[in-house]
């Protein structure tokens, strides 16, 4: 199956060079930080975590949401899904790839990352991310790989797949939560320390993912004449708002109970993402403010461009919706979510962080790998779907 | 020259404990019998019942530390513990404040003690510092955080360890930990030293880039039956170290005697350090 990647277009082979470019650079990036460490990065002892770390969290949430397709089609029978099923099951695959780079890219020392299964540590919830969200991995390129092979084959998908399938639902439910219960279980961390975490987490990803699905759907479409159809992209729509919806609830739900309880530990998080803070010598950080401004705007306008049926069943206004859906969570979870957290620091001061330019060029290359993974695996899909359906499929 | 029985006792137990420890804490302990010479105004140390003991108490089975933060803050510039910490452990001194590491710190009453903190605070207090360091907490957050058992608490006595050859350098300790005092080295430290034409302690090993590090009560120095370097070195006798399990022990007898308080108390984590303020 995978042969078919090698073979392809002028545009294609023109994405896949640009993305390996893209690679190679941060490739340099990353020898730079592996023989001079992390001091390349703008992390300190007091912003240990940045934006390798945002993008982790973000990405999980477009691996897990794989299960807004696989649900429907597979417990539901909801036979609309069936072309795009395996495309959000294939988002997945490099979504956690990505995941597992970011952390990769994020350790002090790489080659010791094995540690995590020689001396497991069931205590730490790192150890059970790792977990998850290697079987998370598994278990999508086994039911991808099967699925898509049977429909090549013409024949229906063996019976021990579909338990499998089964599993992997409530598994992709985990992945989101166990990374919240990553940041949600630290009593050092007040902005994080919040029950609301997971179930945030999962609203989010259940928005960003099918949005994302959605745009590579209607590039699909665009560029290569393989067409879902209408219903299944105005259902994912549906699936967007409603996530998109409890998301923003969930947010304000925070903000609510921080800003009325008036607790500083709290409500200082929030005053350095949307007003700034001022550190010991009185000095004003308030680099991610026009960040979160746009973040929530961004929102805002997602909102009003989803809610409104009229607006939504246009294709046009759709892509807006879903590109403001996707950008608005990407802050908001990724480095509003890290860095208000270490933000102010435990001794109640503020710390600069600002990712330089290395560290934000191994980012892009991550971004790129996955991509890559992802133009790959979808090459596959179209080529193998052309085979089986000529007539349907011109190019 | 009037020096009395107290300081004598200290200086003498000391400048003994200056020739065990080998060249570092003796430089500094000679620092500290200059000081006793030109006498010490000011010092209040004088809760002290009985002077240090020439060694830390053996099979202790719960290491704690007591600051008198009263007495610290009369010498404001005085930096003899942090100084002789970060000497014995080979602590780099990076220029640039995003790489910093530190064990042992001063750090503005404000933000020591955020929770004890108020607009009308006394003047003296106000402007004063704490003295922060790895609070060796009973319930350790960061323990439970390490992916790797790589910050573990040791059962004997307390101390939280950290090993540097495991740590796979994730800093999901220093998220964990609500007292910031863990650092990361983000540089060699070795090419630094080398950089500076600085001479590392040779019976200290010095860190690798990309693990985390902080205050372990000197167990390197407990194992040879001395006191923790911030011990021996502080002049004014601020820092009282010993076994909470022994009734005896100095460091009850000053926790029974004195109003001591702890680094956010309400987390739950037990810490191990207490402040007279």
């Amino acid at each position: 199956m995978i042969e078919k990647a090698l073979e392809g277009g002028k545009k294609y082979w023109t994405l896949i060079f640009v993305l390996l470019g893209i690679i190679g650079i941060g490739v340099i990036a990353y020898l730079k930080q592996f023989n001079e460490g992390l001091t390349i990065t703008g992390l300190s002892r007091d912003v240990s975590w940045g934006l390798y770390i945002a993008q982790f969290t973000f990405l999980v949430g477009v691996a897990a949401s794989a299960v807004m397709v696989v649900l429907p089609y597979y417990l539901h029978n909801y036979k609309q899904f069936g072309k795009i099923t395996i495309l959000g099951e294939f988002i997945a695959i490099p979504a956690c790839i990505m995941c597992m780079t970011f952390i990769f890219v994020d350790m002090g020392q790489p080659l010791r990352i094995l540690n995590v299964f020689l001396h497991p540590s069931p205590h730490s919830m790192m150890f059970w991310d790792t977990v998850v969200l290697f079987g998370y991995l598994v278990l999508n390129l086994v039911i991808g790989w099967v699925t898509l092979g049977s429909e090549t084959k013409g024949i229906a998908p063996p019976k021990w797949i579909k338990p499998i399938i089964i599993i992997s639902i409530p598994w992709a439910v985990s992945i989101h939560t166990v990374t919240a219960f990553l940041y949600a279980g630290l009593a050092a961390r007040p902005f994080w320390m919040t029950a609301v975490l997971a179930p945030r987490f999962l609203a989010s990803a259940f928005a960003a993912g099918p949005a994302l699905l959605i745009l590579l759907c209607l590039i699909l479409r665009k560029h290569t004449k393989f067409d879902v159809g209408r219903e299944p992209i105005q259902k994912l729509a549906v699936i967007v708002t409603y996530a998109m919806c409890i998301n923003v609830f969930l947010i304000l739900m925070e903000v609510f109970t921080a800003v009325y309880s008036g607790i500083p530990e709290h409500i200082d998080h929030l005053k350095f993402l949307f007003c700034g803070l001022r550190d010991a010598e009185g000095v004003m950080h308030a680099s991610l403010v026009p960040w979160m401004w746009t973040s929530s705007i961004l929102a805002i306008i997602s909102l009003i461009l989803l809610l409104v049926p009229k607006f939504r069943a246009r294709e046009g206004l759709l892509v807006f919706a879903c590109l403001a859906v996707f950008f608005s969570l990407w802050i908001d979870k990724g480095m509003g979510m890290i860095i208000a957290g270490f933000t102010p620091n435990p001794m109640h001061n503020v710390i600069h962080y600002m990712p330089t330019l290395p560290e934000s060029l191994i980012t892009l290359a991550v971004w790129g790998i996955g991509a890559l993974i992802l133009t790959i695996l979808y090459k596959v899909v179209l080529s193998l779907r052309k085979q089986v359906e000529p007539t349907r499929y011109k190019d | 020259m009037g020096i009395d029985r107290r300081k004598f006792v200290k200086v003498a137990s000391l400048a003994s404990l200056g020739l065990v420890a080998g060249p570092p804490v003796k430089a500094l302990a000679n620092e500290v019998v200059k000081e006793a010479e030109h006498g010490c105004e000011g010092c209040q140390g004088d809760y002290l019942g009985a002077p240090r003991a020439v060694h830390p108490p053996k099979e202790a089975k719960r290491l704690a530390m007591v600051v008198d933060l009263k007495t610290c803050r009369e010498h404001p510039d005085c930096t003899a513990c942090i100084d002789a910490c970060h000497l014995v452990h080979n602590v780099p001194d990076y220029p640039h404040p995003k790489d910093e590491i530190k064990w042992i710190w001063k750090e503005h009453f404000e933000h020591a003690f955020p929770e004890a903190n108020h607009q009308f605070i006394e003047e003296h207090v106000k402007h004063s510092s704490g003295l922060l360091f790895c609070n060796h907490c009973d319930n350790p957050p960061c323990v439970k955080a390490c992916p790797t058992g790589a910050t573990w608490k040791r059962e004997e006595d307390g101390v939280v360890m950290m090993d540097w050859h495991r740590c796979i350098g994730c800093r999901y300790c220093i998220a964990a930990c609500p007292y910031g005092s863990r650092s990361f080295n983000f540089r060699e430290p070795k090419k630094y030293f080398a950089e500076q034409g600085k001479k590392p302690q040779p019976d200290f090993p010095m860190r690798m880039r990309g693990v985390v590090e902080k205050c372990t009560f000197c167990d390197e120095r407990l194992a040879r039956g001395l006191w923790p370097s911030c011990v021996e070195a502080c002049p004014y006798n601020c820092l009282t170290f010993g076994d909470l399990d022994n009734p005896d022990d100095p460091v009850r007898e000053l926790l029974h005697h004195k109003f001591t308080i702890r680094r956010k108390p309400g987390l739950g984590t037990q810490p191990e350090v207490y402040y007279i303020v």
